[in-house]
């Protein structure tokens, strides 16, 4: 024992750091290996797979070069993904708001069921809608069936990847908002009331502050989704907007330029990480929750 | 309905100070599901009164209170607040506060913001407000840098006073207090209680407080109301309630006794075993059964030199010490448990088998 104390202290795998092996090794080789590899190739020489070899800035300055239109895939990428981010607040809040209404604490369990959905590939459903609102489809079939002069063409417009985006990322929002609402304690709500406040000042003063982390989450989680969301712009869409991971995609496949294509995603992932990051700082549970 | 409403209206603004209760209660009811959890309660609250309603949990208190401060609507009967009808009066627009038993801080404010809840929803001032709320924190003893403190870092007793403050933000006419003491230890709970006392009597407001603790009512109730399955049994000052109670439920309620069913027969009162009780003179009792119930400190030891009224034989099987004081389990012959408590300097020399006894002038006879 005195010996022992008076040595350093040999390293020691603790039980806890043995347990996690596992994961770290899963993460280490699922996660992170891809992430370097592709940081490694947007450093590459380009149109080649000199990954780890070479070092060159090539693709960042083809990328920045203001002969190049990319920017406009960034652009129309991140203002789909905000747009459909404050559509599914708007339309998820009250869904949210209502469930925890009526189902109380089993509000979460049965917002799940909105994920139903999910079993069916994103491509199957989305060519549904295609089938929906295609010309001579069923919107447009219908109408001229009873007569009308038929549906709107809505197919293949920067309109209708929206719709198919909330459409796709609705339970991404709903199941984190329904918790968020369901952390709000009834005495809480009753407590501001019985101290004069109306409807409106509990809302704002109460229920939207304490819903917040859930709404947050909700948030961040459909931002991040719909900017790296590609079928909705293509199958929907028709190629009327082209989104940057749909670049990314040609970038590795026809172009076979990967290097290139590392280089946009990178910038995706420094772009939607800072976002993230900076919303996520806003975002402090401790205060919310009480240090306890 | 609304004729008892008008005429109470009307003659409310004429007179500044009646007598006439704050709060009115008549004939409310509360039913969820078929199930009445208030059963026909009627009550009158004086001004500045200090009235306490005790009762088992599942005995409606909380309904009541809940019913009182706007956040459930009575499903019959009449609620009045200094004679207006506020059946449907919403919770925001009564003179009345609650403070809650899990006090509803909220957890994303400062102490100061959460005093200052009701102020903001007056709209007042800034600095007015803040004024205000450092006012109340002296008045409830939390010290000054409290102001700015994260409400979820306070401990459970300046919680309760952060509670206690905003809840007087408001200004109500009527507080109401849903157990608020229960989770604090014994020290710190005597301690507010002794506060809250202060508060009330300082302020001049009507407190109703609900509590299923004898001690807290006792120490604190200018009256006491007993409740049970829905309806309150005795309402009075603690002193009616502990030396008179109105029924066996309130006997037992009220702290440790010991009962003896009795029977009335041409003879007179027998108990179980056939012996005759002797009953102070004037007993009027409706029904041909009855209890007898002794507190354990009238309750002695009968020996040669020292008889009782009433006695009764048994075996010591437990003894505690309560401090000053010791207490004695006893089993009777019939089997039931008796309680005596003596003081320490009268502790039983003898062996296990005693005689016990009370008097009749002791002891209470309820119906049933």
């Amino acid at each position: 024992m005195a010996d022992g104390s008076l040595s350093a202290p040999a390293p020691k795998l603790t039980p806890g750091f043995r347990a996690s092996l596992p994961v770290l090794f899963l993460l280490v080789a699922g996660f992170l290996a891809p992430l370097v590899t592709v940081a490694a190739y947007a450093f590459a020489t380009p149109k080649s797979f000199d990954v780890f070899r070479s070092f060159t800035l090539q693709n960042f300055a083809a990328i920045f070069d203001p002969q190049n239109t990319v920017w406009t895939s960034f652009a129309w990428a991140l203002a789909l993904a905000f747009c459909c981010v404050a559509i599914l607040l708007i339309v998820c809040y009250p869904i949210a708001f209502g469930l925890n209404k009526v189902f109380g604490k089993w509000s979460g369990l049965v917002s799940v069921l909105f994920v139903f959905p999910l079993f069916v590939s994103e491509n199957v459903r989305l060519y549904g809608w295609v089938l929906f609102f295609i010309k001579n489809g069923v919107l447009d079939g219908a109408l001229k069936w009873f007569g009308f002069s038929g549906g709107p063409e809505l197919l293949y417009t920067p309109g209708i990847t929206l719709f198919g985006m909330v459409y796709v990322y609705l339970p991404f929002m709903l199941f984190p908002m329904t918790l968020g609402i369901a952390m709000i304690p009834r005495d809480l709500v009753d407590a501001a009331r019985d101290l004069g406040a109306g409807r409106m000042m509990i809302w704002r003063e109460v229920e939207l502050p304490l819903a917040m982390p859930g709404i947050l989450i909700g948030a961040l989680l459909t931002f991040v989704l719909a900017a790296g969301a590609v079928a909705e712009a293509k199958i929907l869409g028709g190629q009327s907007v082209i989104t940057i991971t749909q670049d990314i995609e040609v970038a590795f496949t026809y172009a076979q330029n990967w290097p290139l294509g590392s280089a946009l995603a990178l910038i995706l992932v420094l772009i939607v990480s800072g976002l993230a990051l900076a919303a996520m700082a806003r975002l402090d549970l401790d205060k919310i929750l009480g240090k306890r | 309905m609304s004729s008892v409403a008008a005429s109470s209206l009307s003659d409310s603004s004429a007179a500044p100070k009646t007598p006439r209760p704050v709060l009115q209660l008549v004939d409310v009811r509360k039913v969820f599901d078929g199930f009445a959890a208030v059963d026909g309660i009627s009550l009158d609250i004086e001004e500045g009164e200090f009235v306490t309603i005790v009762g088992p949990s599942g005995s409606g208190k909380t309904t009541l209170l809940r019913m009182l401060a706007g956040l459930e609507s009575p499903s019959g009967g009449y609620i009045t607040l200094r004679g207006e009808l506020i059946n449907d009066v919403p919770s925001n627009r009564r003179p009345t506060c609650l403070v809650f038993q899990s006090l509803a801080l909220f957890p994303h404010m400062t102490v100061g913001d959460n005093i200052e809840f009701p102020l903001r929803v007056r709209k007042m001032a800034p600095e007015e407000r803040r004024r205000r709320a450092l006012e109340l924190m002296a008045k409830v003893r939390l010290p000054e840098d409290y102001y700015a403190k994260n409400v979820m870092l306070c401990s459970g007793g300046e919680k309760q006073r952060v509670a206690l403050a905003r809840a007087f933000a408001y200004d109500p006419d009527v507080l109401f207090f849903d157990e608020p003491l229960s989770a604090l230890d014994y020290k710190l709970k005597k301690l507010l209680e002794k506060e809250l006392k202060d508060l009330h009597r300082e302020s001049g407001k009507t407190f109703v407080y609900i509590t299923h603790s004898l001690e807290e009512a006792m120490v604190m109730s200018d009256r006491i109301g007993v409740m049970r399955a829905g309806k309150v049994v005795q309402i009075g000052t603690p002193e009616q309630i502990y030396s008179t109670p109105a029924d066996r439920f309130v006997a037992e309620f009220f702290g440790e006794v010991n009962v003896v069913p009795i029977r009335r027969t041409e003879g007179g009162w027998l108990r179980r075993d056939g012996k005759p009780v002797a009953v102070a003179p004037g007993l009027s009792i409706d029904g041909d059964e009855a209890s007898v119930v002794i507190r354990p400190e009238y309750m002695r030891f009968v020996t040669e030199e020292a008889g009782a009224d009433n006695t009764l034989s048994g075996t010591i099987f437990n003894e505690y010490s309560l401090g000053s004081r010791l207490q004695y389990q006893i089993r009777s012959r019939t089997g039931r448990t008796f309680l005596v408590e003596v003081p320490r300097a009268a502790a039983w020399k003898g062996d296990g088998e005693v005689t016990i006894g009370w008097d009749a002038a002791n002891a209470i006879v309820v119906g049933g």
